[in-house]
């Protein structure tokens, strides 16, 4: 294969069990967001527009949805003659078989995946975030601080620091130490789990890493300590932009709500697009008594009752008299006349049928898992 | 089907919907919201398995090729067959008239080909057929020619070509006619048959002076061939005038016509945009219009079809009208009956209204 100077590889193996009901049939990252996209869109989107055009993807749990999403990388311009996408889950050996243990141990795995592109970095993200970022930037700061590794980084209001990884650095951007979900934070710098490496720098790390026995194998816990341990060149690099970690159901609903500001948070048409493959689907039908206020709504769907504050997938039906609020309704969900949504995802192909009601509240989104059926009396009910 | 090859074959040039196609061929005419008027005939050859599809290009081909490119989005970007280009020779290289020269002058191409039939459609139709239930009507009655016409439910101005057939499809009749009353059979411009009959049909007609596939090769030499047509019942418009075209689009916003044409097992693809979803703001009332995606709304939109990345902006109306791709309705503006091309934009506070009979015009990337 033709070398290439910076190779991504998204980690998207994780179950995203925070994600409860929404990742019972699919990988975290393949979970539908903001009307059109799924999560993974933004980083491969990233890539795309960065100039990066090998990305590795690591999948393990639940791969079909994602596999047949990602498919040849098309939507994204993935599908180079050489390099492009590539899809890697856990393979066996002549020394036996392992599910990636960890983070680090996925990468690990794949070492000689990231010898057959001889690339000088190593851009390893992960495929849970929304947020658009020119990666270039990233590396040449890397190359500038002669750095063996570089973190993105982000402010975070300081009350909330206690939540991340915090990154304590010099004044030159150097860290000096990281501290997971420290109790009393000395910075407010939060990582991003965006990471630049040197090649043979992370090679020898991950090398070390998967002989130690008692290692969980993850960057967070294991890798970066070690290497700060050791002294090592790495730099932090901040980022000011919006940047949403959409691991669990709250923060998730939160960051689709984010959607509907007058301004969009988030570049998703400007020159950094984001792309995402595009179902064959009509512009959508606006009944002629239909309500829609700040509101997101994708191609295929039709409305013919009320809409507000929410984020409506493509294929998405809305009966006459239905009412949706506050929520997110996910591809070709069907809500019947009468029918009432607040504060609720409901996810893929789900039927809500006339009359019945699902209420959420705020603090607590109501989820509605792929494929249900929700019934005016007995609520909800398992399909299949 | 992968034993039928299709061509697409593009309309004359023709006075009645000039407003819109100064710069484009009929058939890349924007239609629907995110279409273009090829995008119907071509979708339902690859939806009916058809593999290997030629299209004619007219003089104004660049719109067309912009449009379709590799092919990649009807999935015909294929090691074999898939997408090919047919051009039309120079105007001064050949001093006649009609369609029937572009195919002559294409014969060899269309010769070597593995398939068996051709599918010769006509670009400007919108419909959504499945072609494979044509070709099994082709092989059952052992027509050398096969056609496809629909019912007209009432009176339609306009040049139509009108069939006659028997109770078993046989054709008896066919003819161009200015007026079409309900019930009469109009053909939809599709012709099923073995390509030695279309290439000595070509090659013959022409020879002794055809000009018009139509006239000079179907009409003319109707007693040379049997002919079976097919009904059609599915939703259909013929795209030929401002009239029809503006018919055509309002036709989509009753939901059952959209829901024939878009949402069956069989989609209409188009060149994707990634767009964002529409985003609706707080000030926005939309009733009974269709919307592509990229739209901005803030104001009011009644009845109407909003094209990829149009805007109307807060205290902006919008009624009856087609606004295609990226123009802006600003602040107070009123726009009625009206079809703005790609690129307009309507300044603040001015009030634009058009005919409910004859729509008000406004051409690519005009500021009003």
């Amino acid at each position: 294969m033709r070398k290439t100077e910076c190779l991504a590889m998204i980690l998207a193996g994780g179950q995203g069990s925070r994600l409860g009901a929404l990742t019972k049939k699919i990988a975290k990252p393949a979970v539908p967001f903001g009307g059109k996209y799924r999560i993974i869109d933004f980083p491969l989107s990233n890539c795309a527009n960065s100039g990066i055009d090998r990305v590795g993807v690591l999948t393990q749990y639940r791969p079909l949805e994602l596999n047949n999403y990602l498919a040849s990388g098309s939507p994204w311009d993935l599908d180079k003659r050489e390099g492009g996408i590539f899809i890697l889950p856990p393979y066996a050996r002549e020394k036996g078989a392992d599910w990636y243990k960890g983070t680090a141990d996925a990468i690990y795995q794949n070492l000689n995946f990231i010898e057959l592109s001889n690339p000088e970095y190593v851009l390893v993200l992960s495929g849970d975030h929304i947020y658009t970022m020119d990666y270039s930037w990233m590396l040449e700061a890397h190359k500038m601080n002669q750095a063996e590794a570089t973190i993105g980084v982000i402010e975070v209001p300081w009350e909330e620091a206690p939540r991340f990884g915090i990154m304590n650095t010099d004044k030159t951007g150097r860290i000096l130490e990281f501290e997971e979900k420290p109790a009393k934070p000395k910075s407010n710098l939060a990582s991003m789990g965006i990471y630049i490496f040197s090649t043979d720098y992370l090679k020898k790390y991950l090398e070390e890493d998967a002989k130690d026995e008692t290692s969980a194998h993850d960057f967070g816990k294991n890798i970066i300590p070690k290497m700060l341990a050791d002294e090592g060149r790495l730099f932090s690099y901040a980022f000011d932009g919006y940047w949403k970690d959409v691991g669990t159901i709250e923060s998730l609903w939160q960051a689709n709500m984010d959607l509907l500001q007058d301004k969009l948070p988030v570049d998703l048409n400007g020159d950094w697009k984001i792309y995402s493959s595009n179902p064959p689907m009509p512009p959508q039908f606006v009944g002629p008594e239909a309500e829609i206020t700040n509101s997101m709504i994708s191609e295929g769907s039709m409305v013919l009752g009320t809409v507000e504050n929410s984020v409506i997938f493509p294929g998405v039906r809305i009966g006459r008299g239905a009412h949706v609020k506050d929520s997110v309704i996910m591809p070709s969900t069907v809500i019947r006349e009468g029918a009432s949504v607040e504060y609720a995802i409901v996810a893929q192909n789900c039927v809500i049928e006339e009359g019945a009601k699902v209420a959420g509240e705020k603090e607590a989104i109501t989820v509605v898992a792929d494929g249900e059926h929700v019934h005016a009396l007995d609520g909800i009910m398992h399909v299949g | 089907m992968k034993t039928v090859m299709g061509i697409i074959n593009m309309q004359e040039e023709d006075g009645r919907i000039r407003e819109l196609t100064e710069r484009r061929a009929v058939e890349s005419l924007p239609f629907a919201g995110r279409y273009r008027l090829i995008d119907f005939a071509l979708s339902s050859l690859v939806n009916s398995g058809i593999v290997n599809v030629g299209v004619m290009l007219p003089a104004k081909g660049r719109s067309v090729l912009d449009h379709l490119r590799s092919g990649k989005d009807w999935d015909l970007a294929r090691r074999h067959d898939g997408l090919f280009y047919l051009p039309t020779p120079q105007k001064d290289e050949i001093s006649r008239r009609g369609d029937l020269k572009n195919f002559y002058h294409n014969l060899d191409f269309i010769e070597h080909t593995s398939q068996k039939y051709v599918m010769l459609t006509s670009g400007s139709f919108i419909y959504n057929i499945d072609f494979s239930k044509l070709l099994r009507f082709h092989q059952n009655t052992g027509a050398e020619i096969s056609m496809v016409y629909h019912v007209a439910e009432q009176e339609n101005q306009g040049k139509n070509v009108v069939i006659e057939t028997e109770a078993s499809g046989l054709v008896t009749d066919i003819a161009e006619k200015p007026v079409v009353y309900d019930g009469s059979k109009v053909s939809l411009g599709i012709y099923l048959m073995e390509k030695r009959i279309f290439v000595e049909m070509v090659r013959y007609t022409y020879e002794h002076g055809g000009q018009d596939f139509l006239m000079d090769a179907i009409i003319r030499r109707m007693n040379d061939y049997t002919m079976y047509a097919m009904v059609h019942d599915g939703y259909v418009a013929h795209i030929d005038s401002i009239a029809s075209f503006y018919k055509a689009n309002m036709d989509l916003l009753q939901p059952e016509n959209w829901e024939t044409l878009f949402m069956g097992e069989r989609p209409i693809y188009t060149k994707t945009k990634d767009e964002v979803p529409v985003e609706y703001k707080a000030t926005a009332d939309v009733k009974n219009s269709m919307v592509a995606n990229g739209c901005i709304i803030r104001g009011k939109v009644e009845n109407s079809i909003l094209f990829r990345g149009v805007t109307v902006e807060e205290g902006a109306e919008v009624k009856n009208s087609i606004i295609m791709q990226k123009s802006a309705i600003k602040e107070g503006a009123l726009v009625e009956n009206v079809i703005t091309d790609k690129n307009v934009v309507i300044t603040k506070e001015k009030w634009l209204k058009g005919a409910t009979n004859y729509p008000l015009i406004i051409t690519k990337r005009t500021v009003i």
